[in-house]
């Protein structure tokens, strides 16, 4: 599948630096303490914050901090083919990165036995899901009020259009943030999460085939797109609560 | 479950019996309904569904797959429901348990009984090949009667979903086949004497009963489903189901209009 | 007047050389950073952060209105609307109660104004009644709001919370832990309902104990 016309567009038209379109809105929840609904491309993720409360059952409490679930669970028809209801291995694996990323920023040791909790649901999927459901999670932990040294996101990097001639790769092109069909036939994957404030790696997966220089390159570019979804996350944060205070000046 | 608060009780008690509900509304009166259909770009069919705080996300998918031995030129419909731990602080993690399978099989039977889904053209070979509908139902928030939510949103989905002939190389795609008028399912629930429509979590976590009732356009009754450890009489039951009928008439309305909606977007 | 800022979490407020950290921040390396989402205040050299959300972290000596979870045979264990539930040992009670007989005194869902007694360093919260007014809570209602909403709806020396009484004639009792107990009539009920909704939205804004007043004068 060609994923470069000649031109040097994608095929959704994207510049290799461009991200897909993205809307975030915090606090779209009434039960949750702390929400966002979050929409990547033609991803959309929910996520929702409890706690920290009391964690269950008891085996589970760390004396000395707060222990950090997050759960990725995909909608049964978020995707092409029916998923069966419930977590798979993919989504415990994400879930399990996820949680380890977002315990990296939390404040855990002000809360002692306790749990938070970080649900995300992938409604509609469209390559990217994990990246776009920490990006959320993070919002949602803001917006629960969490103490954090800082709100983490995530965007990917890949590469696209490598041709193999005669067992050798040749060619290929490192792009931000891949859409569906350069996910399913690009050449490579490198999703990332990160600190922005510090730019510390908090999450780190690839796969598929990149030299050391294409690796360099990519990481540049996803850290470059983290920085600019950071942005979209603060917007969404600040637009929830700031009206209420320059309504009534 | 959380402790309900004495003082909580009393306090929705008392206020029945001035007639009062806590938010200000009668005993039959529903809060605002919003139905966005097609919200899901990766379904079939899809609608988010929001009575008050309640939110609902309903999908459908379709599959070729075989027919059951007893109905072999006839489609098969599905429905599955998940309380994710998203919705409530109180739904946990894991395999469906009572509640959730209640809701999906009550949501399921209103559809079913009203036969509003023409399974007889769902059959592609007699005997061998026929659609599966999977209506899944994802609870986003939680605030009460998730019942008439579900319903509503599966209903929503299932009207303006489309059977996807073209990935199974099996022709053009075409709107799932329906017929008449949607059922709808209405929920009221009961504590101390009073009947209370469209339940709110704060009500159900007091009610002693609850009934749901799915009537169609003409006002006969297709599915019901008591539940809680509590009883009815007769003439509660009655009122119910007429109350069922009024609500189910206006509710059916705006159904159809967020529909037709769609279907005029599509053209 | 200067507006409120929000900041949020990671976001530089300072160094540590010229300010003070207050709560709601972290200090890294020298430099101050909010850890919450909130409202930034700088009083001379302190700076901190006033949370918007966020649930209620108990302070000993906090008033607070607790429902009983389950009452064991020494103790009560209650939801105080904070991470973790509180004990309530038999001992901290005004009553002479014989080992199993706590039932009789408070049972499950019953709402006691409580004070917090003494946290440890694993948060393991304690309660008394033994003060002066704590008891069980009889009649009324209760409603929550943002725990971090509560220092408002209370007012500077309780300016806030005595207007209201006086307009409605209302009795109001706020625990710190954003739960409100109120208990008058449904009209008077209505009004402060009203009040606390208005100082909830605009808890952030100046003047908004002259908008109360306004609020509650138009409904009577």
């Amino acid at each position: 599948m060609k994923l470069i016309d000649e031109e040097g567009r994608r095929l959704d038209g994207r510049r290799f630096d461009e991200l897909r379109k993205i809307k975030i809105e915090a606090g779209v929840l009434h039960r949750a303490e702390g929400s966002c609904y979050l929409e990547w491309g033609g991803n959309k993720v929910v996520a929702a914050v409890y706690g920290p409360r009391e964690a269950v059952p008891r085996h589970t409490q760390d004396p000395v901090k707060a222990v950090v679930n997050a759960r990725y669970n995909m909608a049964a028809f978020s995707v092409d083919d029916r998923k069966k209801p419930g977590p798979d291995r993919r989504s415990r694996e994400i879930s399990k990165v996820t949680s380890e990323a977002l315990e990296r920023v939390i404040i855990t040791d002000l809360f002692p036995r306790a749990s938070i909790d970080v649900n995300i649901e992938i409604l509609d999927a469209e390559a990217g899901t994990r990246c776009a459901g920490l990006t959320a999670a993070a919002v949602a932990l803001a917006d629960a009020g969490i103490p954090m040294r800082d709100i983490p996101v995530a965007c990917a990097a890949g590469k696209i259009g490598a041709e193999v001639v005669d067992g050798e790769v040749k060619g290929g092109y490192v792009v931000l943030d891949l859409g569906k069909d350069e996910d399913n036939y690009g050449n490579a994957d490198l999703p990332i999460a990160i600190a922005p404030r510090t730019d510390e790696i908090l999450l780190l997966q690839m796969d598929g085939h990149l030299t050391y220089e294409e690796f360099e390159q990519a990481l540049d570019l996803a850290m470059k797109g983290c920085h600019i979804v950071s942005k979209l996350q603060r917007e969404a944060l600040l637009n929830k609560y700031r009206p209420d205070l320059e309504e009534n000046l | 479950m959380s402790i309900i608060p004495t003082l909580k009780k009393d306090y929705i008690y008392k206020l029945a019996k001035q007639g009062k509900r806590i938010d200000g509304r009668g005993f039959n009166e529903y809060r605002p309904i919003t139905i966005e259909p097609g919200i899901i770009r990766k379904a079939e069919g899809s609608a988010r569904v929001k009575i008050g705080n309640t939110q609902v996300v309903a999908g459908v998918k379709m599959d070729v797959g075989e027919p059951y031995p007893d109905t072999p030129d006839s489609g098969v419909i599905t429905t599955s429901a998940e309380l994710i731990p998203l919705a409530s602080p109180d739904f946990e993690a894991g395999p469906p348990q009572e509640d959730a399978i209640e809701l999906a099989r009550v949501v399921d039977r209103g559809i079913r009984e009203a036969e509003v889904v023409k399974l007889e053209e769902l059959c592609i070979e007699p005997g061998e090949k026929i659609w599966i509908v999977f209506i899944d139902i994802h609870v986003i928030d939680y605030d009460g009667n998730l019942f008439d939510c579900a319903s509503l949103a599966s209903l929503a989905a299932l009207y303006t979903a489309i059977v996807p002939a073209e990935k199974f190389d099996l022709g053009e795609n075409y709107p799932l086949p329906m017929r008449g008028e949607p059922p709808i399912s209405c929920t009221a629930a009961k504590f101390n004497n009073a009947l209370v429509f469209d339940p709110l979590l704060d009500e159900e976590e007091v009610a002693e009963a609850r009934l749901t009732v799915a009537t169609d356009a003409k006002g006969d009754l297709h599915a019901m489903q008591k539940g809680l450890s509590g009883g009815f009489t007769v003439d509660e039951v009655k009122k119910i189901i007429k109350g069922a009928i009024v609500n189910g008439r206006e509710i059916r309305k705006k159904l159809q209009e967020s529909i037709e909606k769609v279907k005029q977007n599509d053209t | 007047m200067q507006a409120r800022k929000i900041v949020l979490p990671g976001e530089f407020l300072g160094e540590t050389r010229s300010l003070k950290a207050g709560r709601g921040t972290f200090i890294e390396h020298g430099k101050i950073y909010a850890m919450i989402l909130g409202i930034f205040e700088r009083r001379g050299k302190l700076v901190q952060v006033i949370p918007i959300k966020g649930r209620y972290e108990p302070v000993e000596g906090d008033f607070v209105i607790g429902i009983i979870e389950e009452a064991m045979p020494s103790s009560w264990l209650v939801d105080i609307n904070a991470p973790y539930p509180a004990l309530l040992h038999v001992s901290e009670t005004p009553w002479d109660i014989e080992f199993g007989d706590t039932e009789k005194y408070l049972k499950t869902g019953d709402s006691i104004m409580a004070k917090v007694l003494f946290i440890d360093v694993e948060k393991k919260l304690q309660l008394t009644l033994n003060d002066r007014n704590l008891y069980r809570i009889r009649g009324g209602h209760i409603i929550e709001v943002e725990p971090s909403k509560v220092p408002r709806i209370i007012g500077k020396k309780g300016s806030m919370i005595n207007l209201i009484k006086r307009y409605t004639r209302c009795r109001i009792i706020v625990g710190q832990n954003g739960r409100i107990w109120l208990d008058g009539d449904d009209k008077s009920i209505a009004k402060v309902l009203m009040a606390i909704k208005l100082i909830e939205e605009e808890s952030v804004s100046y003047g908004l104990t002259n908008k109360v007043e306004n609020l509650l004068k138009m409904m009577t």
